[in-house]
């Protein structure tokens, strides 16, 4: 356990210390926030929901906040082998097993933090927060999100040679998670064929988890959402410790 | 007892033989030199020793650990300074160091005390807490060298431990490593392709060319095999040259080079003048001639008939040509 803290403790630290890439990350998401919720807040109109577009949209960009951020996390390990750190790690008398966790979860806390910064950014545009269950529902949801995206990221990473995949993966992979997981749109409303896309996409449940916490209905019944991602946090956490086993450097 | 034994070692990568049957020991307390050109083979040697690569074939044990079946015992026992950085630059140099005994379960109370001993023994404590990233190269070498020692390794690694280093800085990290192996009796095996560097601090030495140990001795019997002092003739008429001066009585060894001869005797001040005499005498030009006491440069010649310039060239090309067929 000592040794998970002692690598969470690192990348934490880096995380803080890095400013530029704690605000820089920030744009993107206020972007489409402001963007998209005032662009688009008079011509859509969601039956049911008091909130408004912005509000519907709220947690959807809260879950990209934390993909995005977590999925960078585990890459990471891709400057570590370039800049010969990883090294440090691998030589010590430590199992690979203890290593992966630790930059999981430290992934996964960074991915926290950027997610609720941009929750407490959301409250100055109009969200509520009604109750604290609601709110620790949500961090709950983000965290999961953290955790399998991170161990996501490593997975890829342990099977990348150098950073100039980095960009496919963004384009092909992280893209469209993004886009078919129900962030800036109500699945209920889609032909069929998007609507079973949606349902494979496992961040559709983190926004669904998000969307239940915080804004106190949901499309998917927050019981399912949760045994789903913990569902896939699981698996994605045991492909990326087998696949980082076998790291080579 | 030995530090490290290796038994008939082997490592290929591909058709490639990074590493052909090494076998040799190391003492306690020892500090052994492979040297050699870039690509002979050393560093695959040191990351196999290190439990970072698996070998294809033979044995080897660390500090009495089995390099394959016990590996986390052998982690325990080295410490290694590898060839390219491993330190994290967005740390200061204290975390740097917190992080690794953290990593080796050192207790708080004694982490905090042996980093501080360390980072005095390597002249950084008044910048411990700088970022590393501001660090220059001989100071991030000191940094990890005191890394390296933190968790008191039985046996140190150093991969080319003064590369790309100052030669002030390089007189500096030498004066440390002959006093850590003279004062905490570590056993240090070191890897470097600088004569100089293997000649001031190893013990003894093994010469590795093309994954092969070709010598192993001290440094003075190795000189000592070449027989003295060491003359150079630079000439394009050298297999004249070689047939005229072969029978002079002085001479120990004559060997032909790709563009120069050369010759082993004792005393070669006094016996020059006889055979540039000699050499007038068959009317054969005499480009440039050099008296000079041998070197570990000139042992490396002496053994595999190439300068370790031009091998390190023909490495360059082996590599290139990997690098190639992986691309296909």
């Amino acid at each position: 356990m000592d040794i998970v803290y002692t690598i969470w403790l690192r990348n934490v630290k880096r995380y803080l210390r890095s400013k530029s890439r704690l605000v820089g990350s920030l744009g993107m998401p206020l972007f489409l926030l402001l963007v998209l919720g005032f662009g688009l807040n008079s011509v859509v109109v969601l039956p049911g929901m008091d909130q408004g577009y912005i509000g519907f949209i709220m947690p959807g960009i809260i879950s990209m906040s934390v993909l995005f951020t977590s999925v960078f996390a585990g890459i990471q390990i891709i400057w570590d082998k370039q800049f010969g750190f990883l090294k440090e790690t691998l030589v010590a008398p430590v199992s690979r097993l203890e290593i992966m966790l630790g930059q999981t979860v430290g992934g996964a806390t960074t991915a926290v933090i950027q997610g609720l910064i941009i929750l407490v950014l959301s409250l100055f545009l109009g969200l509520e927060l009604s109750n604290a269950s609601g709110f620790i529902i949500a961090v709950l949801f983000m965290l999961l999100i953290g955790l399998s995206f991170t161990a996501f990221g490593i997975a890829i990473a342990s099977r990348m040679e150098d950073m100039h995949g980095f960009q496919l993966i963004m384009n092909f992979v992280i893209f469209p998670i993004f886009g078919l997981s129900g962030a800036l749109f109500p699945i209920d409303g889609l032909p069929e064929w998007i609507r079973s896309l949606t349902l494979l996409d496992p961040l559709t449940y983190g926004v669904e988890g998000i969307r239940y916490g915080l804004l106190g209905s949901s499309q998917i019944d927050p019981s399912i959402s949760f045994m789903i991602l913990s569902g896939f946090t699981m698996i994605m956490v045991v492909v990326g410790s087998y696949l980082f086993r076998n790291i080579s450097i | 007892m030995y530090a490290i034994t290796v038994k008939d070692l082997v490592k290929k990568f591909g058709d490639f033989t990074a590493v052909d049957n090494l076998s040799f020991n190391i003492k306690r307390g020892e500090v052994f030199g492979l040297l050699g050109p870039n690509g002979a083979g050393k560093t695959t040697t040191i990351s196999m020793l290190s439990t970072m690569l698996k070998p294809t074939s033979g044995k080897a044990s660390v500090n009495g650990f089995d390099i394959r079946t016990n590996q986390d015992e052998v982690r325990k026992s080295i410490g290694i300074v590898f060839q390219d950085q491993s330190l994290d630059e967005e740390l200061t140099a204290y975390e740097n160091m917190d992080f690794h005994g953290r990593l080796y379960r050192i207790p708080k109370s004694i982490r905090q005390k042996k980093i501080m001993e360390l980072m005095k023994l390597v002249e950084l404590d008044d910048k411990k807490d700088n970022l590393v990233k501001i660090y220059s190269g001989g100071m991030r070498r000191r940094l990890e060298i005191a890394r390296g020692l933190l968790h008191e390794p039985e046996v140190l690694f150093l991969d080319e431990p003064t590369l790309g280093l100052d030669p002030q800085t390089r007189n500096h990290l030498w004066d440390y490593i002959e006093a850590l192996n003279k004062e905490k009796g570590i056993t240090i095996i070191l890897t470097t392709h600088y004569m100089d560097e293997a000649d001031k601090l190893c013990h003894r030495i093994g010469i590795v060319d093309r994954g092969k140990i070709i010598a192993m001795d001290t440094a003075e019997n190795l000189k000592n095999d070449i027989g003295g002092d060491v003359i150079t003739i630079v000439s394009s008429e050298r297999e004249e040259l070689y047939s005229a001066i072969r029978s002079l009585s002085e001479i120990k060894s004559v060997e032909i080079h790709d563009s120069s001869i050369t010759i082993g005797l004792q005393n070669a001040e006094k016996h020059v003048a006889q055979i540039v005499n000699t050499a007038s005498e068959k009317a054969i030009t005499i480009e440039s001639l050099f008296i000079h006491k041998p070197t570990l440069e000139d042992v490396f010649l002496h053994f595999t008939g190439r300068t370790i310039r031009e091998e390190e060239a023909s490495a360059k090309d082996k590599m290139r040509m990997m690098r190639k067929v992986r691309r296909r």
